[in-house]
């Protein structure tokens, strides 16, 4: 009984934050959830209140990113970007296809999914299109990479913040167990794409103006931040911190100009995110606490060959397409905690394969369709054979450099 | 005549240029340029896919969906004033939202001739030097048709 009151209480949650009624945030639904789960025993208020402590530190780190990124774009960075990509690319749509897709992995791994999707998106559709090519394959490449190019450091994804905090590796440990990975799916998808779009890649227009001056105080800052999270943790130094030192670098000149204000800085750091990710923790704590946390375990392979870690990428690619990829995260970690590569693999999976459902989840799709229905409708068939064409090869690549590398460091 | 010129990215500056030429004082000339919204759609699913992302916000964060849209009409814009001036006469400019291709046949109505230019592979000539759209057009517009190499 216990098991189908947690679960409700998580499809209650999921459910609302994928149809978001009146544009409520989604906390809304999850922080009451949460308590719910304490007030009917589902959990201890004692479990509740150590599983609020361990993803806290995780859930501040992102917060302190998320502010970063949009710093980031208020010194212009994303701007000069854009002016940079259109550069490299003079007017032909192959070389502009290839300056994304370095812009779209960089920003991803370094600022983090979000500002890919929110930030960078709109300025490669600019850049696209002032420089007269069809800016759907560019479009495009910037929402898969925002998922697929997540893989490489900790602060790339929420979901790589998890594990990360899970897996007692350091920053750099982290960033060298996935590098090779990374580059083997964005390898991928380039490839791929050259193919899917090829029709579109065509056409040459006239080459752009070279760009402005590049905000060289913030990309110093970011660069400094990058450096400071793999060489100050082994002094003991909690990424977290060189995090929210970044913002506040970033910060003081905006301040001082007052170009924002503290209130914005709150509101960028999204506390209703963060309150809606603590309170999913302590949801998906519940189901697995009564019941399904055995199953689950059941299913992950206890051994990090090669087998056993394209069958936690594809379980976890699975799961994150019919739950979203944070609770699919959530529910898989314990299970895969007890070896990094296991724990490597559930990433890849819930990273690479929300691409399959270009929308994150079935749950999104379905809700979307029917919000669609009458406007103008995304082109969900062309996403969905663009995901069918490009996540299953994605996944084995990037499972295969992933059991290369264990292999080669001896994990 | 009614002459109608589709303003393509990339390939535009041809069917412009055949129009000029063909166009006498008493003809009209139209350019038509399509937005396709699956574009700003895809983007902003991509943003819904984002769980949890949807908080508060006091400035109303408006989703990459709706930048998007905004940044296509902008360049929408530019691209049919270059395309206007490169024409150096007067032209009705008509801007169209679905599926390019589609919306390109619709906008024949009425005319007596499109200016097209091929949109695709163009390095060599066969087939694969009309794209999808410019394909669809060429087969299915109402009106007789003028295709150009860019």
């Amino acid at each position: 009984m216990s098991t189908i009151i947690a679960l409700v209480l998580l499809a209650a949650v999921l459910g609302f934050a994928v149809a978001r009624p009146r544009g409520l945030p989604e906390a809304v639904a999850a922080v009451p959830a949460a308590l719910l789960c304490i007030t009917l025993g589902l959990v201890s208020f004692t479990e509740a209140v150590h599983e609020v402590r361990e993803l806290l530190p995780t859930v501040l780190f992102l917060a302190a990113v998320l502010v970063l990124a949009y710093l980031a774009e208020k010194h212009g960075v994303f701007e000069y970007a854009g002016a940079a990509v259109a550069r490299f690319g003079r007017g032909r749509p192959k070389r502009l296809l290839t300056a994304v897709f370095a812009a779209a992995a960089l920003t991803t791994a370094v600022l983090s999914l979000d500002a890919t999707v929110v930030l960078l998106t709109p300025v490669v559709l600019t850049v696209a299109a002032r420089a007269g090519v069809r800016p759907r394959p560019h479009v495009y490449a910037c929402t898969h990479l925002a998922n697929s190019a997540s893989l490489l450091l900790p602060v790339s994804n929420l979901t790589n913040l998890l594990a990360f905090a899970a897996s007692g590796l350091n920053f750099a440990g982290f960033a060298a167990l996935m590098a090779v990975p990374w580059l083997a799916v964005v390898a991928v998808e380039y490839v791929i794409f050259r193919f899917f779009f090829a029709r579109d890649l065509v056409g040459q227009a006239e080459a752009p103006p070279p760009p402005g001056p590049a905000p060289k105080y913030a990309l110093a800052v970011l660069a400094a931040t990058l450096a400071g999270f793999a060489a100050l943790q082994p002094f003991g130094v909690d990424p977290a911190w060189v995090a929210a030192a970044g913002a506040i670098g970033l910060a003081i000149p905006l301040l001082r100009r007052r170009a924002v204000g503290a209130g914005t800085l709150l509101a960028e750091a999204n506390p209703a995110f963060c309150a809606f990710v603590l309170a999913l923790g302590v949801v998906v704590l519940a189901v697995r606490s009564n019941g399904l946390g055995d199953w689950i375990d059941g299913l992950v392979p206890r051994h990090a060959d090669l087998l056993g870690l394209l069958a936690v990428a594809g379980l976890a690619a699975i799961l994150a397409n019919l739950l979203n990829n944070l609770p699919a995260t959530l529910v898989l970690l314990p299970a895969a905690a007890h070896s990094p590569g296991l724990l490597m693999a559930v990433l890849i999976g819930v990273n690479v394969g929300p691409n399959l459902t270009y929308v994150g989840s079935l749950a999104t799709l379905l809700w979307r369709r029917i919000l669609h229905a009458r406007d103008a409708a995304p082109r969900t068939s062309e996403f969905l054979l663009l995901g069918l064409a490009t996540v299953p090869v994605c996944l084995v690549a990037a499972v295969v450099a992933l059991w290369a590398g264990l292999r080669v460091g001896g994990i | 005549m009614n002459v109608l010129v589709w303003v393509r990215e990339g390939v535009w500056p041809a069917a412009v240029d055949a129009a000029r030429e063909l166009a006498g004082v008493d003809d009209a000339v139209t350019l038509v340029h399509v937005v396709d919204p699956a574009i700003a759609a895809g983007a902003q699913g991509a943003y819904a896919g984002l769980l949890g992302r949807g908080g508060w916000s006091p400035r109303g964060r408006t989703d990459p969906g709706a930048a998007v849209t905004a940044a296509e009409t902008g360049a929408e814009e530019a691209l049919m004033a270059a395309a206007g001036e490169r024409l150096g006469r007067d032209a009705a400019p008509v801007f169209r939202r679905g599926r390019v291709e589609r919306e390109v046949v619709e906008a024949c109505a009425g005319m007596d001739l499109l200016v097209v230019a091929r949109d695709g592979d163009v390095r060599r000539a066969g087939p694969k030097s009309l794209g999808p759209a410019s394909r669809y057009v060429v087969d299915h517009a109402p009106c007789r048709v003028l295709l150009v190499w860019p």
